[in-house]
């Protein structure tokens, strides 16, 4: 019975990959996207559909894991990820790939009409096989959605945590959300790096944009700070606000360092350890003389 | 009231704690100051039950005594549980990496504070803070 079925569709669906094509694309045109231009649409179908065919021909209808699928597999994961990031829903996605089984089943039907028989098992078999593509197009979806979630956390964590020179040997580290382990690791290598790169006497962590310090985060500043001591750099901590110092009182921790209230007094701080001094150069800044 | 409830499996959760902890806290009507001690409380127990109680829930209300209104927390584990409250409440005190300042920090950082724990079974810690 496998066989038997096996033996035909192959046969069919070479001799009506123009017709398929044709009637896929007028179906899909009839609700057309602004995302998608119709040369590339109509590229992409021409190519899934000769592939399939030729993945027909060559192997086991059954299983789309075999070597003869695999220009066909590359095709829909390209498709997959495009859509993924032009933003189709996952909806939209499965669905490009399900509709093709309207024009193919219309083929089979023209083709099979004096057979009914064969037609009901091919209908089946080329059934299972859309599915089983459209599965493998909604992991190919997914999996591109996760590499842009996993890239943007990257993008974040380096965004977040850049060193600036303030002057000749003293560095600001602005620190941003939350200080979670992973963060906190590129945080002090940024750190510890630019100490070395400046030759810096002094680092400034201003958590002015930290939301909420709590024991684990405190610990992550201290190991920070004693990590930068060793390679012989002072720290100053800026940027406690009022209801995070009273918080910090609460819960027992003690930060060991010198801090101040914001970056500015901080730098005034750090200017006054290295011997230098900010002074007025003149009165006020004069009228322009013309 | 406004319940909800956050699952506690990794150290994304703890950051979700902390923002449904922060917009009920602000929804309750707390002031800035204790806000951030509701929220950093909630950051310990929340990091507490995922690190000792290997994961469990949050469960947060707004709660409502007379004219007062507050916001109450439930940490729930099915941990190892605590052998000795008293011991695991002392500052300084740890049985794993950390400060040993979370549990007792917690209790300092909230108006109310009660823990129920049975070795083997796991830990209930309840919080609140009131307006």
């Amino acid at each position: 019975m496998a066989k038997l079925s096996a033996s035909r569709l192959p046969g069919i669906l070479s001799d009506s990959v123009r017709h398929i094509i044709s009637d896929w694309l007028t179906s899909l045109k009839a609700s057309p996207d602004g995302r998608l231009p119709a040369a590339e649409l109509e590229a992409q179908c021409e190519s899934i559909v000769t592939r399939l065919a030729q993945a027909c021909r060559e192997g086991n209808l059954t299983d789309i894991d075999t070597s003869a699928f695999a220009p066909l597999r590359d095709v829909l994961a390209d498709v997959s990820r495009t859509r993924a990031l032009q933003g189709f829903s996952p909806t939209e996605a499965a669905t490009f790939i399900l509709s093709l089984k309207q024009p193919l089943f219309a083929r089979l039907r023209i083709v099979l009409a004096s057979d009914p028989e064969r037609l009901a098992s091919d209908i089946v078999t080329m059934s299972e096989l859309i599915d089983l593509l459209g599965l493998f197009m909604m992991e190919t979806f997914q999996r591109a959605r996760e590499e842009v979630i996993l890239r943007q956390q990257t993008e974040i964590s380096e965004l977040s945590t850049p060193v600036v020179k303030l002057w000749e040997g003293i560095l600001a580290l602005p620190l941003i959300g939350t200080l979670d382990s992973a963060r906190t690791q590129i945080v002090m290598e940024n750190l510890l790096d630019s100490i070395v790169r400046y030759e810096a006497d002094i680092a400034i962590i201003d958590i002015t944009g930290v939301p909420t310090v709590d024991t684990l985060v405190a610990q992550h500043l201290l190991k920070t700070v004693a990590a930068a001591r060793l390679m012989g750099a002072d720290c100053i901590i800026s940027g406690i606000r009022p209801q995070i110092a009273q918080t910090m009182v609460h819960l027992g921790v003690e930060l060991n360092v010198v801090s101040k209230a914001n970056l500015s007094d901080a730098f005034a701080l750090a200017l006054r350890r290295l011997g230098k001094m900010v002074v007025n150069q003149r009165r006020a800044v004069p009228a322009d003389p013309a | 009231m406004a319940r909800s409830t956050v699952p506690i499996r990794n150290g994304e959760d703890v950051v979700r704690v902390r923002q449904e902890v922060r917009r009920l806290a602000i929804e309750a009507g707390l002031g800035l100051v204790d806000q951030t001690k509701v929220v950093t409380a909630a950051s310990e127990l929340a990091r507490n039950t995922l690190d000792y109680g290997k994961g469990g829930q949050a469960v947060m209300d707004i709660v409502q005594n007379g004219a007062r209104r507050g916001v109450r927390i439930v940490f729930e584990d099915n941990g190892p549980g605590i052998a000795d409250i008293e011991l695991a409440l002392k500052d300084g005190y740890t049985s794993g990496k950390g400060m040993g300042l979370g549990l007792g920090g917690a209790r300092r950082l909230c108006n109310e504070f009660a823990i129920v724990s049975t070795p083997g079974k796991g830990t209930m810690v309840t919080i609140a803070r009131w307006k």
